[in-house]
């Protein structure tokens, strides 16, 4: 009982992380129907754009820890929202009218790019965060323990989450990035700018995932140039769980792959960890390519 | 006889009928005409007919053989070939490429005899070149056999689609808006083009949204609104029934 | 293009052919090695070609089938003492039976939804491999001591002599050029272009396309095993790095980048990719992030990559008016 209790709350921190970056490939597929390959990249980039700056700026010094990451967040967030803005611009924009296979591979080449140039300036071993910067505090949920830092992180992609959700469903821009995303010529001739909508995704995923970069930074202290293709595949497999293009999808497919995972590393095998949420991404396509929460398109000939 | 029947066919896109209940009968060797206002189903029924999509009830039958959910390079091996209403070729292939595509089901050697050059293979690839040129030269596209797909005018583009479903030596060929985008000149040279496709015994269904083209090539026409058939007759009868006029000035697409 | 065009391309190709041929002889033993480094992944550009040139699949877990030919080989070699070039049909059928069986599930998936899959199965397929799956792979350190192959009775050892290893690939890469090239312009080939183009057309047309699409994987996957063959014969140790998702990814660059569809795009594809960064040593770090930007540009400016397929000509004027037949 209190493995199982632990595997859950692991995995519903390591699916709340999944289900932010997750949030970045389902808004630019649901706009623009292209995999962001580079979107895992972008990840690494917000973790370790977040140890240059917690290194350099000594944040949590000049107002409190709690405030300091706070800050920190966000202006990850910022950083690496704008270099997603500048990856649409320099590798995507181009290929709008290309085959949609064309961007794929401009994303793998983008993707190549981003993790080269991170071993280039930060070196090819892991780095390192430093620790004690978040409370270890255990609390115990009737008796079981549940580290405090699982909730913070749970806590906060939940809050992003919302925070989205609300965003894409209450707003003015909200509704511009949903008609967008459905047809964009309509869109478009309805008055609705696209290309700032286009922009405004390529801010709002990466930024997400920018802060989904900082968190396992200071979870599990370590990061690596690598890190992000493996997260990003995973999160990838959690929007198709969901349902891609579909926002409530993402999150509930994060937070189920990070509890099937965590489930399957503890009772089936741990060596075999990382397989698992390959077979879950290619049995969903195989029998619901649509996802949990999508639904059937017909094609039209 | 009948070579195609139609049976009580429905097909729903999530909840909507696209197609409620249509039956009707292709005699062998006529030029059949389905019409109807856009939207009305017409070429949801074709892509029922050769698979592409799948029915949700009835039948459909052809040369007695029921081919209800069939896949669709069955249907074409059987016998029914097709042309899309927007033209689908290999536009970065050369119009004889395109027309072989349609031999592609006549023909047998595999990758094998291809990687091991076999006399068998090698005449199979003369004679499907001699059956290109000649579908070509059929609907007078010789001249072109060595350009590009894509470099032909639109017309054009229609008769090789044609070319293309004729070299799978069809005993159906259902044509999807043939005329679109053809000019007076071009529409009467594909009336006659009709004309010597069925002279060479293979039954013609068409549809079309040109009136005069449809009263001029069929001799029996079916009529579509919203998924039912609401009429069928010869094209006097079609012309003077009330319920395919009211259809036709209810809609502001078409003038008949 | 007009018959002397022609012959200028067929001469060039004569060229290249020669100077490879003679290349060993002017040529250290590492400058050879380089070589042999440059047919195996023009050979498995060749493979791959197949499925992601001529069908257009998005294909990026070729390292799984070259991997599984590599096992196969060294299992076999190193448990039953099996000559390496005996195993060598052994080992492409091994890979063709895996790649039926995993193909034909996800044959049907759009071509970003295949390019996920593939890469998820190219990693199973290492992380089964470090697990040391059935308990015959060796897990994280592989296997050592693969025999090198022998032709009528002298072994030709890749390490020592890497000449010798040359000659025995050039035969191979001369052998599958031939062999591809006419499945290429012929029925079967032409039906992987027609799907690649539009696949409602080739259905309407009456092509079954998931069945070519199925073979292609299965000959692509074939022939990438008797790479694996080869490869462990030459190197005589493997270990699942070797098969990383990457090396998938080289092989797919060279394809994509070379000319999808072309056979002479995809051997120039191999010498640059491969070859090109042995003359920029001191660049050797930023190898990755030029290849990035190249595909990146390579899309933007030239998407059908630098020798792109040529229209193949059919003898059109060699066919009599009597064969000319409704």
């Amino acid at each position: 009982m209190e493995q199982f209790f632990t595997q859950l709350t692991n995995g519903l921190a390591v699916g709340g992380i999944y289900a932010l970056i997750a949030l970045g490939y389902t808004m630019v597929y649901g706009v623009l129907k292209l995999i962001n390959f580079a979107h895992g990249d972008l990840f690494t980039i917000g973790a370790y754009l977040g140890l240059t700056l917690l290194a350099s700026l000594g944040l949590t010094g000049n107002v409190g820890t709690a405030g300091g990451i706070f800050f920190l967040v966000l202006m990850v967030m910022g950083l690496v929202g704008v270099i997603g803005i500048l990856l649409d611009r320099a590798a995507y924009k181009p290929l709008r009218t290309s085959p949609r296979l064309s961007a794929v591979v401009s994303a793998l080449g983008a993707s190549i790019v981003f993790s080269n140039t991170i071993m280039l300036v930060y070196g090819p071993s892991p780095r390192v965060y430093p620790q004690g910067l978040l409370p270890t505090h255990v609390f115990y949920v009737f008796g079981l323990p549940v580290p405090i830092m699982r909730i913070i992180i749970l806590a906060t992609s939940l809050v992003l989450m919302i925070g989205l959700y609300l965003f894409i469903q209450k707003t003015r821009t909200g509704t511009a990035i949903r008609a967008a995303a459905i047809d964009q010529g309509a869109a478009r001739l309805m008055g609705i700018n696209v290309d700032r909508v286009i922009m405004l995704v390529f801010f709002i995923g990466p930024a997400l995932g920018g802060a989904a970069g900082v968190m396992v930074g200071l979870h599990y202290g370590q990061i690596n140039f690598t890190m992000g293709w493996i997260y990003g595949l995973k999160a990838f497999t959690a929007a198709i769980l969901g349902g891609i293009g579909n926002i409530p999808g993402a999150m509930v497919g994060g937070l189920l792959l990070g509890v099937i995972e965590s489930m399957g590393a503890a009772y089936i095998s741990n060596a075999w960890k990382d397989a698992i949420a390959f077979f879950v991404l290619i049995l969903i396509l195989i029998i619901r390519p649509t996802g949990l929460l999508g639904e059937r398109v017909a094609e039209k000939i | 006889m009948s070579l195609l029947r139609v049976e009580n066919v429905v097909k729903f896109f999530g909840g909507l009928m696209a197609v409620g209940n249509v039956s009707f009968d292709v005699p062998e060797g006529c030029v059949y005409g389905l019409i109807g206002p856009n939207g009305a189903g017409k070429t949801t029924v074709f892509n029922l007919i050769t698979g592409n999509y799948k029915l949700n009830k009835g039948n459909i039958v052809f040369k007695g053989e029921n081919i209800t959910g069939m896949l669709t390079p069955r249907v074409v091996a059987l016998g029914i070939a097709r042309t899309f209403q927007n033209i689908r070729l290999f536009s970065n292939m050369s119009v004889l490429e395109n027309v072989l595509a349609g031999y592609h089901c006549r023909m047998k050697s595999g990758a094998l005899a291809a990687m091991l050059r076999l006399p068998k293979q090698r005449a199979e690839e003369r004679r499907a070149i001699g059956k290109a040129i000649a579908e070509l030269r059929f609907v007078g596209l010789e001249a072109e056999a060595e350009n590009l797909a894509r470099n032909l005018s639109y017309g054009n583009q229609r008769l090789l689609e044609i070319a293309r479903a004729l070299a799978s030596d069809p005993a159906l060929i259902i044509l999807d808006e043939p005329a679109g985008g053809m000019n007076e000149y071009e529409t009467t040279a594909l009336v006659d083009l009709i004309e010597r496709i069925r002279a060479r015994g293979i039954t013609v269904m068409l549809i079309e949204h040109d009136m005069s083209l449809v009263m001029r090539a069929c001799e029996y026409i079916v009529v579509l609104e919203h998924g039912k058939k609401i009429a069928e007759g010869s094209p006097e009868v079609i012309k003077a029934d009330p319920k395919v006029i009211e259809a036709y000035l209810g809609s502001d697409d078409d003038e008949i | 293009m007009s018959v002397s065009g022609n012959n200028i391309r067929i001469g060039l190709y004569a060229a290249v052919a020669v100077c490879w041929v003679a290349a060993p002889f002017f040529l250290d033993n590492y400058q050879t090695d380089v070589l042999n480094n440059i047919a195996i992944y023009a050979l498995l550009g060749l493979s791959l070609n197949i499925i992601l040139g001529y069908g257009g699949m998005f294909h990026m877990g070729h390292a799984a089938f070259f991997a599984i030919g590599a096992y196969t080989t060294a299992i076999m070699n190193t448990s039953w003492g099996i000559p390496v070039l005996w195993l060598l049909p052994l080992s492409g059928i091994t890979a063709g039976v895996f790649a039926l069986v995993v193909a034909r599930p996800i044959i049907h998936l759009r071509g970003d939804y295949l390019l996920i899959v593939t890469i998820g199965m190219v990693e199973i397929v290492r992380i089964a491999l470090v697990n040391n799956i059935f308990g015959i792979t060796g897990g994280p350190n592989g296997i050592f001591g693969i025999a090198s192959p022998q032709v009528f009775g002298y072994p030709i050892n890749g390490i020592v002599h890497p000449a010798h290893y040359f000659y025995l690939l050039t035969v191979f890469i001369a052998f599958t050029i031939a062999v591809f090239y006419l499945l290429e312009h012929s029925r079967y080939g032409r039906a992987l272009k027609y799907l690649c183009s539009d696949s409602v057309a080739a259905e309407g047309s009456g092509i079954d396309t998931s069945g070519y699409k199925l073979s292609a994987f299965v000959i692509g996957a074939f022939w990438a095993g008797m790479v694996g063959n080869l490869y462990a014969g030459k190197i005589t140790f493997i270990s699942p790095e070797s098969f990383s998702f990457w090396e998938s990814v080289v092989m797919f660059m060279i394809v994509i980048l070379g000319g999808a569809g072309s056979i002479p795009g995809v051997l120039l594809g191999a010498i640059l990719i491969i070859g090109l960064p042995e003359f920029f040593q001191e660049l050797q770090q930023y190898r990755l992030l030029i290849f990035g930007i190249a595909l990146v540009a390579m899309m933007i400016f030239r998407p059908q990559g630098v020798l792109p397929p040529k229209p193949h000509t059919y003898p059109v004027d060699k066919i009599d008016e009597k064969e000319v037949a409704l």
